[in-house]
């Protein structure tokens, strides 16, 4: 087994106590020894971000994983205040800014909508893919690899737990295949979400990481 | 002088001021030559309402000029004073000397002796400070470069005075009366004179930096507004009298003993207590410069006197405009510079009259130097009008007013009445974001404690409407009253509406009544003084029942909104009707408490129907 990666989880959710499902999916790798939780609307209700805090974090993590609901085929806005602030010239990008570089960046997003709505035939036109664009190439100018994003389609018709403890099952093997390194990452290119890359991939190391 | 007659003459002077004075400056001919013409128009060439007492009113008047030099130097910090020791030395030693070799040459050339042309040339080229600064200070160019440049010259003149004194009586034709005339001041020796000099300067120094402030302190301590004046008073005469022993300018002694209080936290509270004793002596002085005129020299000689007039006038403002080329000042600037010290100065009757009887020349010749300078002073008013009128409208002033921003440090744009715990707060915060603020406080423990932590904190009660005055509020921005008497506040918001229309008042409100009242005062700012601190806190507590920190956050932020709007609504309402009021306020409290449970009782809200999983699945499906 190769060195484990620091994962830090930029989690943001403004009304954490109505969600279905990011609740769980944070439960479900809090415990990992590897990973830093950092609840954005916890920390900066009034959105003043401290940047020397949030760049230090960066600095002392190797992948850094965006959750959060995908609001109007984007963020919700911290996490692009965040973007705005940290990322900065002579940090993030620029000449001298290359303290990002070689790291990995992931985004983990949960929609409302079926992966169908997701297409030139769906109601959203545009792919998710499509619509993450800016995520993936503000990683590409920080010299970062993206990822294929974890998504989670069709929260609105997540009935019972057992559908969600599903996903959180899946969301907690896929941290921590990053975290012990065990990822084929020259296979992921092919896949357009991490969710598949996931199935594809011999399961036979889901034993040891079942849930609890 | 009996009872009586000093009355009659207190009547005549004060009515003869209060009818011209305001005539003049209704017609735009400033306050001087209302005071100058007043002077004619009582005097023994006028209606006669005042004779031979006139020379013992103006040597009292001349305290006026004391009194203006104290208050100047109260505006000059000591800083802004060596940063001016350029121009003060430069432009004035300059202005003096080329005046000196023109005049004295062309005195010579006119068959005068060298003695006698150098003595006339020594006291024509000053100029007046009260007719400068007053003239500059009304139309407000004190603080352009022009305005700063005359200042510096008069400056100089003030101190050149001295050694003129000393000069003069080695002019003398004979020398035994010059001696005689210079030992008349002392008995003492050069040497001593010298370190008597010395000693008296740094002792006024001395003592306006360490012995003043706590003199100040006690007064003020006492509250008695009257003993405070007296002191001030007190101050200003004991330097003049100081000053007079030593046979230095007592208008020099004030000059420094005002530049070491400008330091100080009383600064803005003497010069509102000096300033009424001061304009009104000043305008004693000038009535007695009018009414001391000998018009029948004028008449005797009426084309030597027009012509020494117009010769210096043309001189003077000549080596001034020239000089302000050398120094940069644009065209405009230079200018101002040379009108305003176009005048003679009222230390020429004394130098003139000293030099009579030193017997440096004849009494005839020191009454037409009197009249001479006289008539300029009369005059000059009229190069000021010539300036507005005529010249400046022709420059674009945009320019000026960029610079005289960068030399103004005297006064800042905010206002903070009040230092306790909640001015600090705003103090400090617009401190830190590089915005300079005037202080005033009127608890002296709190001042010398604030003074010790470095701060810039000036002694006087802010309901006063000289002291804002003093302080700066006719070109102040903001207004910020801080203080925590509620009637108080409400006094200097009427005030402050009243005398200074462009101010934003920013005011604390002490509990919700008086928000109410600030609110129908129009205020630009209302801020309850614990509202904002016990919100973060009413927030801290939802947090610690667990409510998520953005959430709380926001519930605050609602409740702050839904609150303020409500004491909008409030304040309109009638404020004798305590049903009323009652009934509405409960009724607000309602709909609040509706608003922030929403989520239980389903009554949806602009504000909670965000990040609704629920709403959003509703309009899909």
């Amino acid at each position: 087994m190769s060195q484990q990666n620091r994962i830090l989880i930029l989690f943001a959710h403004p009304a954490l106590e109505k969600s279905r499902i990011n609740h769980w999916l944070i439960k479900a790798v809090r415990d990992i020894d590897s990973v830093t939780i950092r609840d954005l609307y916890e920390h900066y209700p009034n959105f003043h971000i401290d940047v020397k805090v949030e760049q230090e974090l960066l600095l002392a993590h190797d992948i850094i994983v965006f959750q959060h609901p995908f609001y109007w085929y984007s963020s919700p806005a911290i996490l692009k205040e965040w973007q705005d602030l940290v990322l900065e010239h002579g940090f993030a990008y620029g000449h001298d800014g290359t303290f990002l570089r070689g790291k990995k960046i992931l985004s983990a997003i949960t929609t409302g909508g079926s992966k169908q709505a997701y297409c030139r035939q769906g109601h959203n036109y545009f792919t998710v893919r499509e619509l993450l664009a800016p995520f993936e190439q503000t990683a590409h100018l920080c010299g970062m690899d993206y990822l294929p994003p974890f998504v989670i389609h069709n929260t609105h018709q997540l009935q019972d737990s057992e559908q969600v403890s599903k996903y959180a099952d899946l969301y907690r093997r896929a941290i921590v295949l990053l975290c012990n390194n065990q990822i084929e990452w020259e296979q992921l290119p092919q896949h357009a979400y991490l969710n598949h890359y996931l199935e594809s991939v011999n399961i036979a190391l889901e034993s040891s990481l079942h849930v609890q | 002088m009996s009872n009586e007659n000093f009355f009659f003459q207190a009547f005549i002077y004060l009515a003869a001021a209060v009818i011209t004075v305001p005539v003049s400056k209704r017609l735009g001919l400033g306050s001087v030559l209302g005071y100058l013409i007043a002077g004619v128009i009582i005097g023994p060439y006028g209606l006669r309402l005042v004779g031979q007492e006139g020379q013992d009113v103006m040597s009292f008047a001349e305290f006026g000029v004391v009194m203006l030099l104290f208050l100047v130097g109260l505006q000059l910090q000591p800083d802004l004073l060596w940063r001016m020791r350029g121009s003060i030395v430069g432009l004035g030693g300059l202005q003096m000397v080329a005046n000196v070799i023109l005049l004295s040459g062309l005195g010579i050339a006119l068959g005068l002796s060298w003695k006698v042309a150098l003595a006339i040339a020594l006291i024509l080229p000053l100029s007046s400070t009260a007719i400068g600064v007053q003239a500059l200070t009304e139309r407000g160019l004190m603080k352009t470069f022009g305005g700063e440049s005359a200042f510096s010259v008069l400056l100089f003149q003030a101190i050149a005075v001295i050694p003129i004194l000393a000069l003069l009586p080695l002019l003398a034709a004979s020398p035994s009366a010059a001696n005689q005339a210079a030992s008349a001041g002392s008995g003492l020796a050069g040497w001593q004179q010298t370190l008597l000099v010395i000693s008296t300067v740094s002792g006024i120094v001395a003592g306006g930096r360490f012995l003043m402030r706590p003199v100040f302190r006690f007064i003020a301590a006492t509250r008695l507004r009257e003993i405070f004046t007296a002191t001030a008073l007190l101050l200003v005469v004991g330097v003049t009298l100081a000053m007079q022993a030593v046979g230095l300018s007592p208008a020099l002694g004030t000059f420094v003993a005002g530049v070491v209080l400008a330091e100080s936290e009383y600064r803005h509270e003497l010069m509102s207590t000096v300033e009424p004793f001061q304009s009104l002596l000043l305008g004693l002085f000038f009535l007695s410069v009018g009414a001391s005129i000998n018009f029948n020299l004028i008449l005797a000689q009426p084309l030597l006197i027009a012509g020494l007039i117009v010769g210096i006038s043309v001189l003077k403002s000549g080596v001034l405009l020239g000089l302000g080329k050398v120094f940069g000042l644009d065209t405009n600037q230079s200018i101002l510079f040379a009108f305003a010290l176009v005048q003679g100065d009222e230390f020429a009757f004394v130098l003139a009259s000293f030099a009579a009887q030193s017997k440096v020349f004849s009494e005839n010749v020191a009454g037409i130097l009197i009249a001479v300078v006289a008539l300029s002073m009369l005059l000059s008013p009229l190069f000021m009008i010539a300036y507005d009128r005529l010249l400046q409208p022709r420059f674009t002033s945009s320019r000026d007013r960029g610079e005289a921003d960068t030399i103004d440090d005297n006064e800042n744009a905010v206002i903070i009445a009040g230092f306790g715990r909640f001015g600090q707060i705003v103090g400090r915060l617009l401190l830190a974001n590089g915005y300079p603020i005037t202080v005033l406080e009127h608890n002296p423990a709190q001042i010398d404690l604030l003074r010790r932590f470095g701060w810039k904190v000036f002694y006087g009660d802010a309901s006063r409407i000289d002291l804002l005055y003093a302080a700066g509020a006719t070109q102040a921005k903001l207004l910020v009253i801080a203080i925590d008497d509620s009637e108080q506040i409400l006094e200097i918001v009427d005030l402050a509406r009243k005398h200074f229309p462009q101010i934003k008042i920013l005011a604390r409100a002490t509990d919700r009544r008086h928000a109410y009242e600030l609110i129908r005062r129009g205020v630009d700012v209302m801020q309850r003084e614990t509202f904002g601190s016990a919100l973060e806190m009413g927030v801290e507590a939802l947090k610690l029942l667990g409510v998520r920190s953005y959430k709380a956050h926001r519930a605050g932020q609602m409740f702050k909104h839904h609150d303020e709007i409500a004491m909008q609504e409030m304040a309109t309402l009638d404020d004798g009707d305590d049903a009323l009021l009652m009934a509405r306020s409960r009724q607000l409290t309602e709909e609040l408490e509706q608003i922030l449970q929403s989520d239980e009782r389903e009554i949806t809200h602009e504000v909670d129907r965000a990040w609704d999983i629920f709403a959003q699945q509703r309009d899909t499906h």
